[in-house]
């Protein structure tokens, strides 16, 4: 072999061996006696999986033989893999649908849904019939409603979001009759659109919302029906637009996923919630 | 031809190549110095080591810069070395007209199109399901492998078609057998397409998020095997920046770590190719 | 007759296995595209693709038109704005530049191809599209599309453009200068020619890349399902679609989308078919 290529094999040799060395041994601290061990998988939406994997960092803490895989893939997703047996938990960012009864659903947090205005936009409130002529398209000014004069630029999120769901039905709008002028995907690019455009309209997750609100951004959430959106109000119930953000299984949860759901439902968990600005589900 | 017409398109020629040569450069300072200038703020050695904390609002990006360096390096182990053999014989085993090596090339044009989020569906289906690796950085590494051969393939071939055919010809007048005309003159001298497909395919491996999502997967913890979920860090960034509230800091630390990672692997590219070239037999 | 040696032809048969290992990808992707279209192809039939009543999937109408159309003007815009820079911008690096700044561009560049879609898309709906609403709202359109997808692309042509260019024969160069041309001849004469085949696969690579991107699109295009009217209306691509919609949906839904994925296959072997018609006399020597 030429010199060059020996030197390339011991190269190849050493990075292999630092690769190897880098990858951090199993140094667990001494397992407590604990009963609880295993893997479990959580899969689902995105809006939960933050807090679902906070969680299970915390859990993880307390019990080290277990290990938690957290996935997202929509709540679609987190329903389909619980039915056929793919993951031990599924993560819902809404309540069950009719024909999905035979899961269990343990809500975790409750979120609300605030329709939200660029911070410059001199409208304070709307009513619901306003909201639903804006997006159906029958009034595209501001000045109709006591602001500028520029053409709404209306926000809506993608089909089969929980979101976009929840909205509808408590317009009582169907969703073919929505004309939108941007469609998002993701809370934050809402959240973006409407801070980028100051005649824009757009309505997401009141915990993202309010963050960014007082974080600097320049959006502004209006009440419904004359109650302040605010996590607060989602809290003492209220805000009459609110959903519960549930863990679902398809039997009763037994083992790791029973203390870990029970887990998730403590208050032992109370400020890894507040800090995603959602709201710990209520204490009997 | 007069020579009046010839200086004014020569000299419009200069224009238009200075204007794009600022034009792309003005592109890369508006990009990379956004990036850079909120970046920065946040970088420093504990942030590239320290596991993420608080749905990695703070924290750092250890374990999901080693998950990302491990998908890289599955991605090519697997890509290279079939990469490499298919350019080889496109190059220097098909004829132009044969049916399988026309087949082939432009098979490989076609998948070079396929949109990365079918990449993520079929590598989910394929290596996570059928194939049983789950998620897991395997899964991601193969599933950007697929995605990046083409590219790697296609500017290989590209780099042995330049070679000059007077090579071949003298080696093969000298008794050389294909293989070793191969490894000691045409490998050397196409090095300079081999490592244009390579940094490529690197950065578009790197670039890469739906692919991810669907394969290696969510979870933020140190990687204990090729087998375990690793989140990279393209996803890393998508996810602070578009789910959760308030990781706009932490997503663009991440993005000038990754833009610095870059820096890296293709400075070293270049400087392997230096070392190769040094061994390019020069005619002219 | 001389024998081929026996390590020539093991050599030859492995190269053989993996070409054919690289062509068995497409061929796996494309079965299982097939696969998962079935369900809705088998509910509502083929033609369901191609009314016009638009994309509703909760009331079974699944109108794919406006979303090809959407795909081919945003990859044939930044196709086409970024070929010219992308060449020109080569011919800078070789031709132009000060030998001290060829490396730093070239690295720039390099940089540029690695940064992720989510940057880009972060980019564009932070910067871009609040300037083209003050243009005209809503801002996110195919202008922003073809903005974002021009810069994406530009480095893959850029770098196999001056890949290219550094293979011709320093000979054939030396001859242009010798014969007294300028520049534009030197390019018209020695170099377009010698690069024809590095180019054209660039441009191919690219198209690819244009067809395929997602995230950055979702980000900027607006994501509405309609024919645009004009470069300020926002559009929704086949690849959006998929992204946005696939983790949420079900059944023939899902199936629906599966099929705008074959869509976007079918179009693009259509595109590769065209460019290799184009260039009718063989590019690959």
């Amino acid at each position: 072999m030429q010199k060059s290529e020996t030197r390339l094999c011991r190269w190849t040799v050493f990075v292999a061996v630092a690769a190897a060395a880098l990858l951090p041994s199993t140094g667990r601290a001494a397992a407590k006696p604990t009963d609880l061990k295993g893997k479990l998988v959580i899969t689902g939406a995105s809006t939960v999986a933050p807090l679902a994997l906070e969680i299970a960092k915390r859990f993880e803490s307390l019990h080290p033989d277990v290990r938690i895989e957290v996935q997202t893939g929509g709540s679609a997703r987190g329903v389909a893999d619980a039915r056929q047996g793919l993951s031990d938990i599924g993560m819902v960012s809404r309540p069950l649908e009719p024909d999905e009864k035979d899961l269990l659903a343990r809500p975790i947090a409750y979120d609300g849904i605030a329709v939200i205005l660029h911070k410059s936009n001199p409208v304070k409130s709307l009513t619901d019939k306003q909201v639903v002529a804006i997006y159906t398209g029958q009034i595209k000014n501001w000045k109709d409603v006591g602001g500028k004069d520029a053409p709404i630029t209306v926000v809506n999120k993608a089909e089969g979001r929980s979101t976009l769901d929840l909205f509808a039905h408590f317009y009582k709008l169907k969703h073919s009759a929505i004309k939108a002028h941007i469609i998002i995907g993701d809370n934050e690019q809402g959240i973006k659109t409407v801070a980028g455009n100051p005649n824009s309209i757009g309505y997401v997750s009141i915990g993202t919302a309010e963050y960014s609100a007082t974080h600097g951004v320049p959006v502004k959430l209006l009440p419904l029906h004359s109650i302040t959106a605010k996590v607060e109000n989602v809290k003492n119930h209220t805000y009459p637009l609110a959903r519960p953000l549930n863990l679902v299984t398809k039997t009763a949860p037994q083992g790791l996923a029973r203390a870990y759901i029970e887990f998730a439902q403590s208050s032992a968990v109370d400020d890894l919630t507040k800090e995603l600005y959602f709201v710990p589900p209520p204490r009997v | 031809m007069p020579k009046r017409d010839v200086r004014w398109l020569s000299g419009l020629l200069g224009v238009l190549v200075w204007g794009a040569a600022i034009v792309i450069t003005g592109v890369f300072i508006a990009l990379v110095g956004d990036l850079a200038w909120h970046g920065m703020p946040r970088l420093s050695w504990a942030f590239m080591t320290t596991a993420p904390s608080n749905a990695g609002r703070d924290g750092g990006i250890g374990p999901i810069l080693v998950s990302t360096l491990l998908i890289l390096l599955v991605c090519l182990a697997a890509c290279v070395p079939i990469g490499l053999g298919t350019a080889v014989f496109l190059a220097e085993f098909s004829p132009a007209a044969s049916v399988f090596g026309r087949l082939i090339r432009r098979s490989l044009d076609v998948l070079a199109g396929v949109p990365s989020i079918v990449f993520g569906l079929f590598g989910n289906a394929f290596f996570c399901q059928t194939l049983g690796l789950g998620f897991s950085i395997a899964s991601g590494g193969l599933t950007l492998a697929c995605m990046v051969l083409p590219i790697l393939i296609r500017s290989t071939e590209e780099g042995f078609r330049a070679v000059p055919n007077d090579y071949r010809l003298s080696s093969a007048a000298l008794g050389f057998t294909r293989g070793a005309t191969l490894r000691h003159l045409l490998l050397p001298a196409a090095v300079p397409g081999l490592i244009v497909g390579t940094v490529l395919g690197i950065g578009r491996a790197v670039a890469e998020t739906a692919a991810l999502i669907f394969t290696s997967g969510y979870a933020d913890r140190m990687p204990e095997s090729l087998l375990d979920s690793g989140r990279a860090l393209s996803l890393h960034i998508f996810d602070l920046s578009m789910n959760v509230a308030g990781g706009d800091a932490n997503a663009y630390g991440a993005s000038l770590t990754l833009v610095l990672l870059l820096l890296a692997i293709n400075g070293a590219a270049a400087w392997m190719a230096e070392r190769w070239l040094h061994r390019r037999i020069m005619i002219t | 007759m001389c024998r081929r040696p026996a390590s020539d032809t093991l050599l030859v048969w492995v190269l053989r296995g993996c070409a054919a290992a690289a062509c068995a990808t497409l061929v796996l992707i494309g079965a299982f595209l097939v696969y998962e279209t079935l369900p809705v192809l088998r509910h509502e039939g083929l033609g369901v693709f191609f009314r016009s009543d638009g994309w509703v999937p909760s009331e079974h109408l699944y109108g794919l038109m406006p979303m090809l159309v959407g795909t081919l003007l945003v990859m044939a815009g930044a196709v086409l704005v970024a070929t010219p820079l992308g060449l020109l911008s080569a011919v800078f690096c070789h031709f132009y530049a000060p030998r001290r700044l060829v490396t730093p561009y070239r690295r720039l560049i390099e940089l540029l191809a690695g940064i992720p879609s989510v940057v880009y898309g972060f980019w564009g709906l932070m910067v871009l599209v609040p300037a083209i609403n003050n243009i005209r709202p809503p801002g996110a359109s195919l202008l922003a599309g073809i903005v974002v997808l021009t810069i994406m692309i530009l480095p893959t042509i850029a770098l196999m453009a001056d890949a290219s260019f550094a293979a011709v024969p320093r000979a054939s160069i030396a001859a242009a200068y010798a014969l007294g041309l300028d520049k534009v001849g030197l390019l018209r004469a020695a170099v377009f020619p010698a690069a024809k085949s590095g180019l054209f696969t660039g441009l191919i690579l690219e198209t690819g890349r244009a067809t395929g991107e997602t995230m950055a699109v979702i980000m900027v295009c607006g994501n509405i399902v309609q024919m645009p009217k004009s470069l300020f209306d926002p559009v929704r691509t086949l690849t959006a679609n998929i992204a946005l919609e696939m983790s949420f949906a079900m059944n023939d839904h899902r199936s629906a989308l599966f099929a705008s994925g074959l869509l976007l296959i079918i179009l693009i072997i259509a595109l590769v078919a065209v460019a290799e018609w184009i260039s009718r006399e063989p590019v690959h020597a």
